[in-house]
């Protein structure tokens, strides 16, 4: 028996090892019979799973290593499994305006030095920046030519000249991200977004829609369908239209038995708010009296600011006797009110 | 990332267009690490749940975040509209996917049809690539392993990943749990690895023809004759039983848009880095002309100190010369 497991055993030895992957996969061990007890499947799959460490290990160490501070390092062959790839692979940049025509021309690249040498201050003053060699500022004269006009500023038109050579870049820049945009080479760092329509009318800035006018905006067109938006075809995960408008609620048409005459009631509670049968129900004696009272205080505000200080201290001794008495007669008054709204 | 924007508004023919540039280094940075590469390193693992989740499934998945803790996010929260063999239910991990940069994740919930289940799926180009749904049985968490805590692995080593039979040649839903497993547990990929380093080892075996047998254990490596040394299997972290229940495979254009690698370009120059064969690497650092004399000193040196008092000394004594001369006249 040890003999046949030892032949099978160097039979079935090619298993399938990727040393760049530290993987190896035996395709021919299978459990003709489940071991019964969970120990027993654990001790198996361990010792098949050794094995095949043991081959992965055998040709990792047998690589050629360097020493490094920490221990030997080895350099890892490629691995040999493919796994598919998690983004797509970078295309590569297409050549810029300039780029194409310098090619056509023949336009090779120089190496600009750093600093360059100004005549004017006898320095080495830096290309661009702070404190550059042919800077706008340090022009004293400029000479007039025989096509320039009489009223014209040198200077200003100088400042202009270099703002529109300027806006040309930027346009010509815009222009060529978005041609790579088109072919999806982007660089990472930039991101190009459209910020509004074309401006027709009026300079209004570009309105932000929010998350749930979005999600309005389908049920909003669907009511100018014949049917309402009901039966119109839902994707997935989309939600039903919310009612926009007053929550009505109308009475069934043929009522049961034991729901009890519901229109009844209805229009019970309607007249009795018009002909205010309870009253005394309706009225709110508190919020009466502080209605009365307030009105009272900015009256007398109102003739303190014309009369002066002199009234003010009378009015808050004078005790408020009346004050019950026209609380009850507010009663009917109140009434009359609700009757005439 | 959008508070830190260059913006330059250009009316273009039709469109308003802008360009946004990151004004930030450390924005322009991590926007290039997310750019996709020629070559690519290790996939971010983005750890999920659903409404409803069961005590062994909590564990699962925090014991995965924990053995890829490098790699990987986790999420706390449960989400339930993300349904993922359903077309719809898939936006929710998609932008997930965006936002987090992860191409591999692993989604567990728990119902009463599908309990203890997992869906361990890939994105290509954050869209969902192919999907695989496991449950979990037999499930043994870190914690209920005895073991010499001086062998346990470290986080973030290599791991050796051994597979064991024969289903996984054969049955299609195990070939693919097999790549997917691969891809999961691999970690880094990295062209040189510390032999020192390699301590854990994943064992993956098929039970029957649905059913595999997840463990991870450390390595123990013993003396043996020759330089390759003797391994040794100890279980220490989660084992558990993964049984097969759905799967969805890629469709074709698009496994083989994904399977698609560019060939060896050269390796990009670094400058004043050169490399020699006794020290190493040596790198150059060019700087600028130190002119000593002219810097100011920051702590006022004795020396200084002791002139203003000399000066003030012979400023005083001046004075007293003249007020002598004074007198004197």
């Amino acid at each position: 028996m040890e003999m046949e497991m030892e032949m099978e055993m160097e039979t079935q030895k090619p298993f399938q090892v990727d040393v760049g992957n530290l993987l190896a996969f035996n395709p021919f061990h299978n459990f003709s019979s489940l071991p019964t007890s969970r120990d027993e499947l654990v001790k198996e799959c361990l010792e098949e799973g050794t094995k095949l460490i043991q081959a992965v290990a055998d040709g990792l160490f047998n690589l050629p290593s360097t020493e490094d501070v920490d221990g030997p390092l080895v350099k890892l062959p490629p691995p040999a499994t493919k796994l598919p790839r998690e983004k797509h692979l970078p295309k590569p940049k297409p050549p810029t305006k300039w780029e194409e025509f310098a090619k056509k021309k023949g336009i090779t690249k120089r190496k600009k030095d750093k600093v360059v040498w100004d005549e004017q201050t006898g320095t080495w003053k830096r290309r661009f920046g702070y404190d550059r060699v042919h800077d706008d500022k340090d022009i004293p004269i400029i000479e007039a030519k025989m096509t320039d006009e009489p009223g014209e500023d040198p200077f200003a038109k100088r400042q202009d000249d270099k703002k529109k050579r300027v806006e040309k870049q930027e346009k010509n820049r815009l222009q060529n991200l978005k041609q790579a945009a088109k072919l999806g080479a982007l660089p990472s760092h930039v991101q190009l977004a459209a910020t509004a329509l074309p401006i027709t009318g009026t300079q209004a800035p570009p309105k932000k829609v929010t998350k749930d006018e979005l999600g309005n905006v389908a049920g909003m067109a669907a009511t100018s369908t014949a049917s309402g938006g009901k039966f119109d075809r839902k994707l997935p995960g989309e939600k039903p239209a919310k009612k926009q408008g007053k929550h009505r609620k109308f009475l069934p048409v043929v009522e049961g038995s034991g729901i009890g005459s519901r229109e009844k009631e209805q229009t019970d509670n309607v007249l009795n708010k018009l002909i205010s049968k309870h009253s005394h129900e309706i009225l709110n004696i508190g919020k009466a009296v502080t209605m009365y009272n307030v009105k009272k205080e900015k009256k007398a505000r109102n003739r303190k600011n014309q009369e002066g200080k002199s009234s003010s201290t009378s009015n808050k001794l004078k005790p408020k006797k009346q004050l019950h008495k026209k609380a009850a007669k507010k009663g009917p008054e109140s009434s009359k009110k609700r009757k005439a709204k | 990332m959008s508070n830190n924007e260059q913006t330059l508004r250009f009316c273009s023919s039709a469109i308003m267009m802008r360009i946004k540039t990151p004004k930030n280094g450390r924005v322009r940075r991590e926007l290039e690490k997310r750019a996709p590469k020629l070559v690519e390193t290790g996939k971010k693992t983005l750890i999920l749940q659903g409404t409803k989740t069961s005590g062994t499934l909590n564990g699962v998945l925090s014991e995965i975040y924990h053995l890829k803790k490098g790699g990987a996010v986790r999420f706390t929260r449960k989400n339930d509209n993300i349904r993922p063999f359903e077309s719809g239910g898939e936006a929710s991990l998609e932008f997930f996917s965006l936002k987090t940069d992860c191409s591999l994740f692993v989604y567990g919930s728990h119902s009463k049809k599908r309990p203890n289940n997992l869906v361990i799926g890939r994105m290509y180009d954050h869209h969902v690539y192919d999907l695989v749904e496991v449950g979990v049985e037999n499930f043994k968490s870190i914690e209920s392993f005895n073991y010499d805590k001086k062998m346990a692995p470290r986080v973030g080593s290599k791991p050796f990943i051994a597979f064991v039979g024969e289903g996984f040649e054969n049955v299609d839903e195990l070939k693919h749990l097999k790549e997917v497993l691969l891809d999961l547990l691999r970690g880094e990929v990295v062209e040189n690895i510390n032999l020192a380093g390699v301590d854990r080892a994943y064992v993956c075996t098929a039970i029957s023809l649905n059913k595999v047998y997840l463990t991870h254990c450390a390595l123990r490596l013993k003396k043996s004759g020759t330089v390759v040394p003797r391994m040794e299997l100890v279980e220490v972290g989660p084992s558990m039983d993964l049984v097969v229940r759905r799967h969805r495979l890629p469709n074709e254009g698009l496994r083989k848009e994904a399977m698609r690698t560019a060939k060896d370009q050269p390796k990009k120059k670094v400058k004043n880095v050169s490399s020699d064969a006794i020290e190493g690497t040596i790198g150059k650092i060019y700087i600028p002309d130190q002119k000593v004399g002219d810097v100011a000193l920051p702590n006022k040196a004795k020396g200084v100190k002791r002139e203003r008092r000399e000066a003030k000394k012979k400023e005083a004594n001046e004075r007293a010369s003249k007020k002598q001369r004074e007198e004197s006249e």
